[in-house]
């Protein structure tokens, strides 16, 4: 049960959005900003897989899961690229560049000070851009804020594929600033 | 040295990032307004005294500091304070339900799931309200970013208290994103 009084209708961070529209404006601002907005030399899906392997290094099973599969639907529908990208980066099929990014993220997940001068340097080197470098921070940064506030008031996360491949499908398509479908409303097969 | 070529090399802290990518720079700036000087049953002083301490426990010179002396200037307590919240506010009169709630604080910094009923339950006691659970996990949440947004870029920061004076009277007085 969630550790304030939330609406039943909306999972994870979507209750919290309910809650306080207040914060709700500048934090769906700064997620449309960094992961949908075009980008010079990041994919949606590449920034959507930094998104969702951070917050799998945090253990935060709802946004592990909607940013999964928001990823998917930016990249082609391809639910393979996320779980090897979770499972082992280095072996998964994604760019050399985008490897040295999650390194970097990681290190920025564990704690900031400990990204190092040769870990930038090794993502310059697979052709990392400043601003690719700048991103990849600030998006890993901005996960363990939304993890964070996701499982620190402990929202409804519910078990359900087919729940956050809708959602996802939904996000990677209009991004982050529409309004979200009640779960009630959803018409899955599964619930 | 940063470890991107800023636009500004002076700009210490999170200044010269929010100078370095504007499209970024505007919801992180519209959420510290909302978070630490909108409408809340928190004073401004203590919800800058909860930014500072998540920022000291994260070990970011740069956010504490400068949110520290923030406090400061809405508490008018003078620069000590800095040094206090470091120390867990030994000298300073906070009440029980700030206490409480920096508990809470404390545990979002550690990771999310860390917060148990019991830590809420014990808020509760202290009679924190749903909003000020809230808002508590949500500021601890967002200096968890900011934190890794300063450091994990390498920027740098200016070392003594006496530093961040006339930033922390700004912070507190004229806002954040307002000039």
């Amino acid at each position: 049960m969630p550790h304030i009084n939330l609406s039943n209708d909306f999972p994870g961070i979507r209750s919290l959005f309910v809650y306080r529209p207040e914060t709700a404006a500048p934090l769906n601002a700064l997620v449309q900003a960094m992961l949908h907005n075009p980008h010079p030399s990041l994919s949606a899906g590449e920034r959507e897989l930094i998104a969702t392997y951070t917050s799998n290094l945090n253990t935060c099973f709802y946004c592990t899961n909607i940013h999964g599969a928001i990823a998917k639907h930016q990249l082609g529908n391809d639910a393979e690229i996320v779980k090897q990208v979770l499972a082992n980066p280095d072996t998964a099929p994604v760019s050399n560049k985008l490897k040295a990014l999650l390194k970097i993220a990681a290190k920025v997940q564990s704690g900031g000070k400990n990204v190092t001068d040769a870990d930038v340097e090794f993502a310059r080197s697979e052709g990392a851009t400043d601003l690719d470098i700048h991103d990849t921070v600030l998006i890993a940064a901005a996960f363990c804020m939304y993890n964070r506030y996701v499982d620190g008031l402990a929202t409804w996360q519910p078990n359900n594929g087919e729940l956050y491949d809708k959602m996802g499908e939904q996000r990677a398509r209009e991004g982050y600033l529409t309004p979200p479908k009640k779960v009630s409303e959803m018409e899955l097969t599964g619930i | 040295m940063a470890h991107i070529a800023l636009k500004n090399e002076e700009l210490p802290g999170i200044v010269g990032l929010l100078n370095y990518r504007h499209e970024t720079a505007k919801p992180l700036l519209d959420l510290a307004e909302t978070l630490l000087r909108g409408p809340s049953s928190l004073t401004s002083g203590e919800r800058e005294i909860i930014a500072a301490s998540v920022s000291w426990w994260n070990q970011c010179h740069f956010c504490h500091t400068s949110h520290a002396a923030a406090a400061a200037a809405h508490l008018d307590s003078g620069l000590n304070l800095i040094n206090d919240i470091k120390a867990g506010l030994p000298n300073t009169e906070v009440s029980d339900k700030l206490r409480a709630l920096l508990n809470i604080a404390h545990q979002v910094q550690r990771a999310g799931k860390n917060v148990t009923d019991a830590d809420v339950a014990a808020a509760r006691e202290q009679g924190a309200t749903d909003s000020e659970i809230h808002d508590t996990v949500l500021i601890a949440a967002a200096f968890c970013m900011f934190n890794r947004y300063v450091d994990g870029l390498g920027t740098w920061s200016p070392q003594p208290n006496e530093a961040y004076k006339e930033m922390g009277e700004r912070m507190a007085f004229v806002g954040y994103g307002k000039s």
